[in-house]
């Protein structure tokens, strides 16, 4: 690719994108404004406006959450498809999303406040992956053999509960409510759930990003990448809490969005190459910018807001045909 | 240098090595022969730190590995596996620059630039600059071949330790990265080298092990350890050896399988 395209894509596109999905909705603002908006907030203390409302407390919280799950979900799926040495990995294949989609379930059941439904789908989203490294130790497998076994059958378990709770649900308000959960959307994220993804997100993308250089030689495989001086046991538990409390954390203020986590490292990789060193990175900023540009859409598409989840889904897969196509060539 | 003292092995309720001992010095090329499912690979992952024995002790350096972190290991011994695809197309360069991840200073560091020297000068060593930047997955299986050993040789490793290294290689190829080996060995390093062809032996060995059914048969120089009777008992067929004069008057010896049909050999 092009290196100025490249600049295109990975720095004047984001910026684009941010500064646009500050002025559309269903309040329009104008550009000029919108500065002259976040001028008065920070210089001259003029807060009250409406132009401050809607920039601060509704669009802000909502932006920068869409950008997070977006980076979130690809760097975990970028992370896992090293480990897996498999670039059809996504960030769910552990259970954490069938977990948190459970407890969130759990939450709307019997609570239906909103800390509540987070905080279980949180919780849930851990739970979820430690039994599936659990059964792993237990079957005394292949290492990641075992751990994508394992997550299938705690994937399978959780999406069973998650059923059992639907069949049970009030049909008339508890039902909705979870389907809708379940489609995945940000449209009721404020400030309060924002800071409460914050730590683990910061954990779990700090701790990814410090082990970068090591994720590439683990794809290299457990027999090599031990020679190589790896930890692998260790390495590979590392990226599994790390990609867990980012995926937990997202799925828990978002709901189910797929297809980003797999979607974002092929186009990621097709851009910069493979290396974790600036794969990551590149991961973690385009995650956000696509997410971003979808949810844009989920707001603005229609009179009635569109599920982000539905969304993601719809573009990802003609999407990802597109890139498969071209990254496949170098796996021959 | 490597010294293995009375190992056995176990998988499960299967004994697969029995009591082996030997020792590489430094600089020495060693192969280790024998059949198929004669437990050389196990050896191998053995004497890696993969896999522990269930009895005695691999020490390398006057270290027992056992006591060795995995770090403190890639820092001594290399490996080369056989010739395989990884799932993402590395340029070539990092595929090297990996060998380095031993020696960086911490566990989240990444390679800086006398790291990438290092790497650099390891692909002049062996003739190789110009593929730097290919994509490994994209280059023949004898160039992969030379990365993986590039690679091995920035872990500055004192021993070297080949699992049957020209598997999928040409028949050209194979002498290259044979001579390769040779070469190292003449700079200090110390090479274990699992082959499953006496010839490669005959080739390029200081000593050599025979192994059968996790048992080690022999140890020695080829002369002493590859012979018409040793080759016929290990591998269940009939071969012959022979001697050949060079023009520059070195003598070589090489093993070859004697056909059992007599029709459609040309005399």
């Amino acid at each position: 690719m092009h290196p100025s395209l490249k600049k295109l894509i990975l720095v004047i596109l984001p910026i684009i994108t941010l500064i646009f999905s500050f002025t559309m909705g269903r309040y329009a603002i104008a550009i000029p404004d919108l500065f002259n908006t976040v001028y008065q907030h920070f210089f001259a203390d003029n807060r009250g406006t409406n132009f401050d409302t809607v920039v601060f407390n509704i669009r802000l919280p909502r932006i920068l959450a869409a950008m997070l799950v977006g980076a979130a979900l690809s760097t975990a799926g970028a992370a896992y498809q090293g480990m897996f040495k498999n670039p059809l990995v996504s960030p769910d294949i552990l259970g954490a999303s069938a977990g948190a989609g459970f407890g969130a379930c759990l939450g709307i059941f019997f609570a239906q406040s909103g800390v509540v439904i987070q905080f279980s789908a949180f919780l849930f989203g851990l739970i979820a992956v430690f039994l599936t490294y659990f059964i792993n130790v237990k079957f005394n497998f292949e290492p990641t053999l075992g751990l994508v076994l394992g997550g299938m059958l705690v994937s399978n378990l959780f999406a069973s509960g998650t059923g059992a709770i639907k069949y049970f649900a009030d049909a008339n308000d508890t039902l909705p409510a979870i389907t809708f959960w379940l489609m995945g959307s940000l449209s009721s994220v404020n400030k309060q759930d924002l800071l409460m993804i914050l730590i683990p997100m910061a954990v779990g993308f700090i701790t990814l990003f410090l082990v970068r250089w090591q994720l590439n030689v683990l794809a290299f495989g457990e027999e090599e990448a031990r020679t190589l001086g790896i930890n692998t046991k260790r390495l590979r538990l590392i990226v599994i809490i790390s990609s867990t409390l980012i995926t937990s954390a997202s799925v828990s203020i978002s709901g189910m969005i797929g297809w980003v986590g797999l979607v974002i490292p092929h186009l990621a990789r097709s851009i910069v190459g493979p290396n974790y060193k600036t794969l990551l990175p590149v991961t973690f900023v385009l995650g956000a910018t696509y997410l971003l540009l979808v949810d844009d859409l989920a707001r603005c598409l229609g009179t009635v807001e569109a599920p982000l989840g539905i969304l993601t889904s719809l573009i990802g897969v003609p999407f990802f045909i597109l890139i498969f196509k071209r990254n496949i060539k170098g796996w021959k | 240098m490597l010294e293995v003292k009375n190992i056995s092995y176990s998988y499960g309720p299967c004994k697969v090595l029995h009591d082996i001992s030997f020792k590489v010095e430094s600089g020495e090329l060693m192969c280790v022969l024998g059949p198929n499912g004669c437990g050389k690979t196990t050896l191998l992952k053995n004497i890696l730190g993969l896999l522990s024995p269930s009895v005695g002790s691999i020490w390398i350096d006057g270290q027992e590995i056992r006591k060795l972190s995995p770090k403190q290991l890639a820092q001594v011994m290399a490996y080369i596996p056989q010739e395989h695809t990884p799932p993402f197309p590395y340029t070539v360069f990092d595929v090297v620059l990996m060998g380095r991840t031993a020696y960086l200073a911490s566990n989240l560091s990444v390679p800086g630039k006398k790291d990438e020297a290092i790497a650099e000068e390891a692909l002049a060593d062996l003739n190789i600059t110009y593929l730097k930047d290919k994509i490994y997955t994209k280059i023949s299986g004898g160039e992969r071949q030379l990365v993986l050993i590039a690679r091995a040789l920035v872990q500055q490793p004192k021993l070297l330790v080949m699992d049957e290294p020209t598997s999928s290689l040409d028949f050209g190829k194979q002498n290259v990265v044979l001579e390769h080996a040779r070469n190292l060995s003449r700079k200090g390093i110390s090479i274990l080298m699992v082959t499953h062809d006496p010839g490669h032996a005959l080739f390029c060995a200081d000593q050599v092990v025979t192994m059968k059914k996790g048992r080690l048969l022999k140890i020695g120089t080829p002369q002493e350890v590859i012979s018409e009777e040793s080759m016929q008992e290990m591998y269940g067929t009939e071969v012959k050896i022979g001697n050949i004069c060079l023009p520059d008057e070195r003598n070589i010896r090489v093993c070859v399988p004697v056909p059992t049909l007599t029709q459609g050999i040309s005399a």
